[in-house]
C-alpha cells in the first residue's frame, strides 16, 4: 500500500470480497536523511561502494500516513517493512550507476520485480499470504493448462504492464491487481463508495525517490565522484560545445544543450567513455533496430526464429509492429534462466530508441515478454 | 483472542482508574486553584491522588510533583537541576547509555547548549557498574541520572550505590523509575535519590499523566512557567481526571506489588526458558538477575526483529523490539548497542513483557505459535538480502 489510490482501492475491494488482508507499505528511502548518516557513495567506475545503511525515520512520511489511515478505514491491519538497504542496493545504486554510463534507467521495473516480486513475495508467504495483491493497472489470467498470461490494464492510459515485463511464472502465479480490469475513474468511485479519504488523491508522478523530478542532480549528489564534463559533436565528431556529464541526457533530448544552432538538435546518442554526447537533427533520430538483454519470456517456448510482435520501447510509447528473435547469452559463462538476448527489427523507424529503457514485447494486448535495451 | 506481552510499551487502563477518571471528567471539573467549592472539589481529587501516588513512592505527598507523563517528569529533573545548578558552575552532567531517550535526549540537548555530558559505559549485563562512575564523577557535576528498571531488558541499577557516590561529590542524583514503578516496591529514602519519575499509563493508569519524586530542599527551575500549580514548578491548569487515574492507579498498584511480581516472574521464566531450549539461535540479552519480573528480551539470531513482530501479530502475539517508537526503522536498539552486542545480536531482539491479564496459556500460546514463524523467516534469508 503506496498511500495512493491504486493501491488503497485494491486492499478495500478485496477486503470487501472477504479476503483475509494483510495491509503493507514498503519503507524505501529515507523522507529526512540524517545529517551524519554516510550517502550511498558511488565511485568514479559507478561501483556502489557504501550500501545505504542507517538512514533512520520515524514513519512520517505523508504516504505512509495515508496508507495508515486507508487500512484503518478498510479495517485491516498494516504495517510497515523497511527495505531501505535493498532498495538502495537493487534500486537506486543501479538508477545511479545506469545515468552514469550514459543509460536511461527505468527504476520501477526493477522494485517490482526484485522488490515487490521478490523480497516482499517472499515475506508475504513467510506470513501465509496466499497472494501478493498490488495496484497495478495490469491482468493476470490463467490458461487450462495452468499457465499465466500477463494482459494489459482494461484503462489502456493507465496500463502499467511496461513496467512488469520481468515477472516469472512463479512470481505471477502469486500476484494480484484487483484494480486491472477497472478504469481509472471507476477506482476513484470506488474509493469515494468505501470512504476512502485518498479518493481525489492526485497520480504520482515522478520517480518516487526524486520528488523534485531533478534525476540530474540525484545522480550528482549521490555520486559527486562518477560525474565528469565533456563535449557535445555532431555526428562527424566536431565539437559544438560542452556539457556538466552524460548523466543528464537522455536520447532525443532537446532541452539543456545550450547549443546556438539554426536548426534545433536532438541527442542521438551517449558515449559514456568519451563523456560525448552526440547530436544530430530529430529525422536522424529514427532507428529500426535494437538488441536487448536480460529478455523475460512470460509464458511458453521463447521465439528463436522471427516472431511478429508490437514493441514498446518506452512507458509512453505506442507499441509498433516489429519482429523479434531470441537468443540464449552465454557471454558470461554460465547462462542463467532468463538472460537471453533478443535483436529486434521494427518495421517503421521509432523516434528515440534509448539505452536502459524497456523493450515489451505485445501480442495484441498479452506482453509476451521484455529486455533492456542495450 | 489476542496476547498482549508488551506492558513496558503500555498497559491497558485498570477498570476501577477507569470509573473514577470518568466520574472526574463529569463531576469534578472545577479549577483546583479555584476558592470556591468547584475549586475544592478539584483540589481535594488533586489532594487524594497525590497522597495515594506518595504511598507508591514510600515518599510524602508535599514532594510530588505532577507531570503530563514521564518523559516530562525526566525533562523536569534534568533541565531543571541543571539550570538551578548553573550559576554554582557545575556544568557537567552524568547517564548511561542504556537511559530511555527521554533522559539521553534532554542530556544531548543541553549539551549542544554547554553543559558537559558524560555517558558511562554498560556491559552486556546490562547493568551499570559504580565503579565507571566513581571513574567519571568530578566536584564540577550537577546531576547523576540513571535509570532504576531497564525498558528493553528490565535490568535492576544499583541506584542506591550510585546515589551515594554521586552524593560523596555533592551532585544530585535522579532516577527514571518508570518502568520499576508497579513492578517493584519502591522506597525513595531507601533508593538515596534526591528525584524520581514515573508515568501512570506503564502502571495501568493514563497516559499523558505522570509525577516527578523531589527531595525536599532540592531546588529545581521550572521549565512550564506559568501559573503557581505544583509550588510554582510546573505551571498550567492540571488535568484532574488524568491525576485521578494517576492516583488509583498508584493505589492499585501499591496493593498488588507484592503479590504480582512472583507470579510475573514464573510466567516470564518459563517463556524465557521455553524460547531458549525450543529455538535454536536465541540468547537473553542482559543479565538475569537482577531485573523487574515481567521483562525478558530475546535475541533471535538470522531474522529481523521487524519481521519477527509482524509475524507475531497475525498469530495474535503482541510484542516489540526496543522502544515502541522504533517501527518503521530497522535502528538497532541503542540499549542493546550501548552493552556491546554486535549489530546482528540487536537486529533480531525482542521483547516480552507481561502484565495483569496474562496466564500460563498465554505462554503456551507463544511457545507455540513462535518456533514455526522464526524457522519460515529464516528459510527467506532477509538479513543479509540476496546478492
Amino acid at each position: 500500500m503506496s498511500g495512493g489510490v491504486d493501491s488503497s482501492v485494491a486492499a478495500a475491494l478485496l477486503a470487501e470480497e472477504g479476503h483475509d488482508v494483510i495491509g503493507v507499505s514498503m519503507q524505501l528511502y529515507p523522507s529526512t536523511p540524517r545529517d551524519e548518516a554516510p550517502g550511498l557513495v558511488v565511485g568514479r567506475s559507478g561501483q556502489a561502494t557504501t550500501a545505504v545503511e542507517k538512514w533512520g525515520t520515524c514513519c512520517t512520511i505523508d504516504d505512509l500516513y495515508d496508507a495508515r489511515r486507508v487500512a484503518a478505514t478498510i479495517g485491516i491491519p498494516h504495517y510497515i517493512v523497511n527495505f531501505e538497504s535493498q532498495f538502495g542496493e537493487h534500486v537506486i545504486s543501479h538508477f545511479v550507476r545506469e545515468y552514469v554510463s550514459g543509460r536511461t534507467p527505468i527504476p520501477c521495473s526493477h522494485c517490482n520485480s526484485d522488490l515487490k516480486f521478490a523480497e516482499l513475495l517472499d515475506r508475504a508467504k513467510a506470513y501465509d499470504a496466499e497472494q501478493l495483491a498490488t495496484g497495478h493497472y495490469a491482468r493476470i489470467v490463467r490458461d487450462d493448462q495452468g499457465r499465466y498470461h500477463l494482459r494489459r490494464g482494461a484503462d489502456t492510459s493507465k496500463d502499467q504492464t511496461y513496467f512488469l515485463f520481468s515477472l516469472t511464472q512463479e512470481q505471477l502465479a502469486r500476484a494480484a491487481f484487483p484494480v486491472g480490469h477497472l478504469d481509472k475513474d471507476r477506482v476513484r468511485a470506488h474509493a469515494k463508495r468505501l470512504k476512502l479519504h485518498v479518493t481525489e488523491k492526485p497520480d504520482s508522478q515522478e520517480i518516487c525517490f526524486v520528488p523534485d523530478g531533478d534525476y540530474a542532480a540525484f545522480v550528482e549528489r549521490t555520486a559527486p565522484d562518477a560525474t565528469r564534463p565533456g563535449t557535445v559533436v555532431n555526428a562527424e565528431g566536431h565539437v559544438l560545445g560542452t556539457h556538466g556529464g552524460v548523466h543528464r541526457f537522455t536520447i532525443g533530448q532537446r532541452k539543456g544543450l545550450a547549443l546556438s544552432t539554426t536548426e534545433p538538435l536532438y541527442v542521438l546518442e551517449i558515449k559514456p567513455d568519451a563523456a560525448q554526447v552526440v547530436v544530430g537533427s530529430r529525422e536522424s533520430l529514427g532507428r529500426t533496430r535494437l538488441t536487448a538483454s536480460q529478455v523475460n519470456w512470460i509464458c511458453g517456448g521463447a521465439p528463436t526464429d522471427w516472431l511478429r510482435v508490437s514493441a514498446q520501447i518506452r512507458h509512453r510509447h505506442a507499441a509498433a509492429p516489429a519482429r523479434i528473435r531470441l537468443k540464449a547469452d552465454t557471454a558470461g559463462g554460465v547462462r542463467l534462466q532468463p538472460d537471453w538476448t533478443a535483436e529486434l527489427e521494427f518495421d517503421a523507424p521509432q523516434t528515440a530508441i534509448t539505452p536502459g529503457q524497456a523493450v515489451v514485447f505485445y501480442d495484441a494486448d498479452e506482453v509476451l515478454g521484455g529486455g533492456w535495451i542495450d | 483472542m489476542r496476547v498482549y506481552l508488551d506492558h513496558n510499551a503500555t498497559t491497558p487502563l485498570d477498570p476501577i482508574a477507569a470509573d473514577r477518571m470518568a466520574q472526574a471528567l463529569r463531576d469534578v471539573w472545577g479549577n483546583a486553584s479555584s476558592v470556591h467549592h468547584f475549586g475544592q472539589q478539584a483540589k481535594a481529587a488533586l489532594d487524594e491522588a497525590r497522597a495515594a501516588v506518595a504511598t507508591l513512592l514510600s515518599a510524602d505527598p508535599s514532594e510530588i510533583i505532577y507531570t503530563g507523563g514521564g518523559t516530562e517528569a525526566d525533562n523536569l529533573a534534568i533541565r531543571g537541576a541543571a539550570e538551578a545548578l548553573e550559576p554554582s558552575g557545575r556544568k557537567h552532567l552524568i547517564t548511561s547509555g542504556i537511559e530511555h531517550e527521554a533522559v539521553l535526549n534532554t542530556m544531548r540537548a543541553l549539551a549542544k547548549r554547554g553543559w558537559r555530558v558524560t555517558i558511562l559505559p554498560v556491559d552486556t549485563s546490562g547493568i551499570v557498574n559504580p565503579d565507571r562512575l566513581r571513574e567519571a564523577i568530578a566536584d564540577d557535576v550537577a546531576l547523576v541520572s540513571v535509570m532504576h528498571a531497564n525498558n528493553e531488558i528490565g535490568t535492576v541499577q544499583p541506584i542506591a550505590e550510585l546515589a551515594a557516590i554521586a552524593h560523596e561529590r555533592g551532585a544530585l542524583f535522579h532516577t527514571d523509575a518508570v518502568q520499576s514503578a508497579g513492578k517493584l516496591s519502591l522506597d525513595v529514602r531507601a533508593l538515596g535519590v534526591d528525584m524520581l519519575s514515573i508515568a501512570a499509563h506503564k502502571f495501568y493508569g493514563p497516559k499523558g499523566a505522570g509525577a516527578l519524586w523531589v527531595k525536599r530542599g532540592v531546588r529545581l527551575l521550572p521549565f512550564i512557567t506559568g501559573g503557581r500549580q505544583e509550588r510554582s514548578r510546573r505551571a498550567g491548569t492540571e488535568n484532574v481526571p488524568a491525576l485521578v487515574g494517576l492516583g488509583a492507579a498508584a493505589a492499585i498498584a501499591h496493593s498488588k506489588v507484592s503479590i504480582e511480581g512472583p507470579r510475573l516472574a514464573a510466567l516470564r521464566d518459563r517463556l524465557e526458558a521455553g524460547i531458549l531450549s525450543s529455538i535454536s539461535g536465541t540468547d537473553r540479552n542482559g543479565a538475569a538477575s537482577p531485573r523487574v519480573p515481567n521483562t525478558t528480551n530475546i535475541s533471535v539470531d538470522r531474522v529481523e526483529a521487524e519481521s519477527l513482530l509482524i509475524g507475531l501479530d497475525l498469530a495474535g502475539i503482541a510484542v516489540s523490539s526496543g522502544s515502541a517508537c522504533s517501527s518503521g526503522t530497522l535502528e538497532p536498539s541503542h540499549v542493546l548497542k550501548a552493552m556491546g552486542y554486535p549489530h546482528g545480536r540487536t537486529l533480531g531482539s525482542i521483547r516480552f513483557s507481561f502484565g495483569a491479564a496474562n496466564t500460563d496459556a498465554d505462554v503456551d500460546r507463544v511457545l507455540e505459535a513462535l518456533p514455526p514463524i522464526v524457522e519460515k523467516l529464516r528459510s527467506l534469508t532477509t538479513v543479509g538480502a540476496k546478492k
